[in-house]
């Protein structure tokens, strides 16, 4: 590509930051352009739409994106980003992290904000570990897998993180992988322009840590294997949308219900009278 | 039909001091109040919950205190005023994130009404042992501003001062308080609106392209862009240049560790408050700081009655600490006494700044207030 050739995403990323920090055969590359492409289509001035993350491989999304862009600590950008859009509901503000980051160390930020239905939208990268460190395992790294820390084959039951969601509060959530590139992107869109607090996870490959221990080949490998095993079943109660180590991934959108927002349910004030007088 | 208070509540109250502080935030234009439950700080959330829906600003009661950090973090990106209250083990959860409002140059508000510790410790009882984490409690290196009042009058006026310095200097800024102040009831006046002096933090130009999110100025402070403003804000945690893109060397390292300090240290002149009771001609001057002040003026002017040559400093800004006003009073007095409720914290730093030109003493007590005798018993023993 010549110098002056411009990338449909260009006005939409971070130029000068390029080359990011992902591993070839990462999935978050594509993954990003899901986010991107979805922003753009949505129609949302981009001007109030926010990025917020914690720390991880996903977690350095935000510093790439050309929009408001935050990147706080390990576990904390759902706080950080509540903070903002209840400070000014006219912004359209995304938390995009790792499963590490938002269920292990920010676990019980995600399921009050859940609770609360606070409108901001979560899309969790779900790689099955924390890659940032090296590939440690994490809360939905699956029983037996194989990581830096769990070298005898991992005996920690994971998340079910849609299910999670699901009861924790959430009005969307759905679960797709990198591979559904079209879908993905359309999920995002809806879940930008959904009011209240919205969940998305994508599987994604980390050849580097985690793909490369469990003899998942490369990342090309990992995403046919996505698109080999994978089945939409929308709708489905997310309780039974499975997610095993070898076997088939249930992908889909399992909620999309409206309740009203933490401030949607903030008290009227207007029937009161204003009293001046000290 | 209820009635709606308006946020500037002019005029005379007895009031307690948490309810004070409250008060003051909200005088000064504070709408995001994040916070858990905590006692001795729990009435400041309480009257937040009440007051904020009457001025149109958010309360919200958070799962945790790293919850509420960043909450108030994030809020005041958004421009919006915003302030956390807790006490010893909230204000340790709070520690994190303080750090990263250090890092990102946010400016906000931690009241931390101090009760005895460590760990759940005396939760009902006063302490001023959070004094040192106050400054160094956050790992990394930097300066913070941290302000101790002594009665209610001074929550309020000392909240707005918290507000005031920090917006003009871009970090979120300490109100070490003491559960004496935070639960003692006094008048405190509140003035008009338009004599409440405000500062609010300093914007960029219009939007560039050559906008650069730490591009500090002459004064070290870089003007702040909020989010939804279209300026494309970049912030982050890590070390970052001017652009607030990640700089991972130690020249951007340094760089910003040395301005991000220099922004407290070299305009010390502005942010340091003290006052000083009868030092004049004193020998024996107490330096005190929170509700021990309010024993050590008593002990003051008791000992003044009795002859002996007693003088007051009182710290109004522990942090910057005032280095030069403990050596100036050092060269002027035989000693120094330092009462504290802790083991001796803040004396450490008097002991420092005196270089030996004075004898210092330690005053400790744990769990309770010194009493005036107390404190005078010590004056009299030194002036033997
Ligand atoms: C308080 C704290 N503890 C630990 C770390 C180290 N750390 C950095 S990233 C990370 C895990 C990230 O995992 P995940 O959220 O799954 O993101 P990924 O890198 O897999 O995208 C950890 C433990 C940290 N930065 N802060
Ligand atoms: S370590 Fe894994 S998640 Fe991180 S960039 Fe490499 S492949 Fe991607
Ligand atoms: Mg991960």
């Amino acid at each position: 590509m010549s110098m002056n050739e411009i990338h449909p995403m260009d006005k939409l990323i971070r130029a000068d930051r390029m080359p990011h920090i992902w591993c070839s055969g990462c999935g978050l590359g594509t993954n990003f352009t899901c986010y991107l492409t979805a922003m753009e289509k949505s129609g949302l001035d981009l001007d109030k739409c926010v990025i917020v993350s914690g720390i991880g491989c996903t977690g350095r999304i935000p510093g790439y994106t050309n929009i408001d862009s935050f990147h706080t600590t390990h576990g904390r950008a759902i706080p950080f980003a509540l903070g903002l859009k209840l400070a000014n509901p006219e912004l359209t503000v995304t938390v995009f992290s790792g499963d590490g980051d938002l269920f292990a160390i920010g676990g019980n930020h995600f399921i009050h904000a859940a609770r609360r239905n606070v409108d901001i939208n979560i899309i969790c990268v779900n790689n099955f570990n924390y890659g940032m460190t090296g590939g440690q395992f994490g809360p939905t790294t699956p029983l037996d897998a194989i990581t830096t820390t769990s070298p005898y084959g991992n005996y920690e039951h994971p998340f079910n993180l849609v299910d999670l969601a699901a009861a924790s509060g959430a009005v969307y959530v759905a679960r797709w992988t990198s591979i559904h590139v079209r879908r993905l992107t359309k999920s995002i869109q809806e879940a930008l322009l959904k009011k209240g607090f919205t969940f998305i996870e994508i599987i994604s490959p980390c050849p580097t840590n985690y793909g490369r221990r469990n003899k998942l080949g490369d990342g090309l490998d990992e995403m046919k294997y996505y698109r080999e095993h994978s089945i939409i079943k929308h709708g489905i109660n997310p309780k039974e949308a499975d997610l095993s180590f070898n076997g088939e991934i249930v992908v889909g959108k399992f909620v999309d219900i409206d309740k009203p927002t933490f401030l949607d349910n903030q008290p009227d004030m207007s029937q009161m009278s204003v009293n001046n007088k000290k | 039909m209820r009635n709606i208070k308006p946020a500037v509540l002019t005029g005379e109250h007895f009031m307690n001091g948490d309810y004070a502080c409250a008060e003051g935030a909200l005088a000064c234009g504070c709408r995001f109040f994040a916070g858990y439950p905590i006692t001795p700080a729990t009435e400041i959330s309480e009257k937040m919950s009440r007051r904020m829906p009457e001025v149109g600003g958010i309360f919200i009661q958070m799962e945790d205190e790293m919850a509420s950090m960043n909450a108030i973090l994030g809020a005041s990106w958004a421009g919006v005023k915003s302030m956390t209250a807790t006490s010893g083990p909230g204000f340790s959860l709070m520690m994190e994130n303080f750090g990263l409002g250090i890092m990102m140059e946010v400016p906000c508000v931690l009241v931390n009404i101090q009760r005895g510790g460590p760990s759940t410790g005396l939760p009902t009882l006063v302490g001023q042992q959070d004094m040192m984490q106050a400054r160094w409690g956050s790992h990394g290196d930097y300066e913070v501003i941290a302000l101790t009042p002594s009665s209610p009058q001074e929550m309020f006026d000392f909240t707005i001062k918290a507000f005031n310095l920090s917006e003009k200097y871009r970090l979120p800024v300490l109100l070490m308080s003491d559960e004496i102040v935070g639960h003692m009831t006094e008048k405190i006046v509140i003035p008009k609106e338009k004599d409440i002096k405000i500062v609010n933090r300093k914007k960029p130009e219009k939007y560039t392209d050559k906008y650069l999110m730490y591009k500090a100025d002459k004064d070290l402070v870089p003007p702040m862009a909020n989010a939804g403003e279209g300026y494309k804000v970049i912030t982050t945690g890590l070390t970052h240049d001017e652009k607030g893109y990640p700089a991972m060397n130690a020249e951007a390292q340094e760089k910003l560790i040395k301005r991000l300090c220099d922004k407290i240290l070299k305009n010390k002149a502005d942010i340091i408050e003290t006052q000083e009771r009868e030092t004049e001609d004193a020998e024996i001057i107490v330096v005190a700081y929170g509700s021990p002040a309010r024993s050590a003026l008593s002990a003051v002017k008791l000992a003044r009655k009795e002859g002996i040559k007693a003088g007051l400093l009182r710290l109004i800004t522990v942090w910057p600490f005032p280095d030069e006003k403990i050596l100036e009073v050092a060269n002027k007095a035989k000693t120094i006494i330092v009462p504290e409720i802790n083991r001796g914290q803040i004396v450490r730093e008097v002991e420092r700044c005196s270089h030996d030109k004075c004898h210092v003493i330690s005053l400790p007590k744990l769990g309770d207030i010194h009493t005036p005798y107390e404190i005078l018993k010590v004056i009299k023993e030194v002036n033997k």
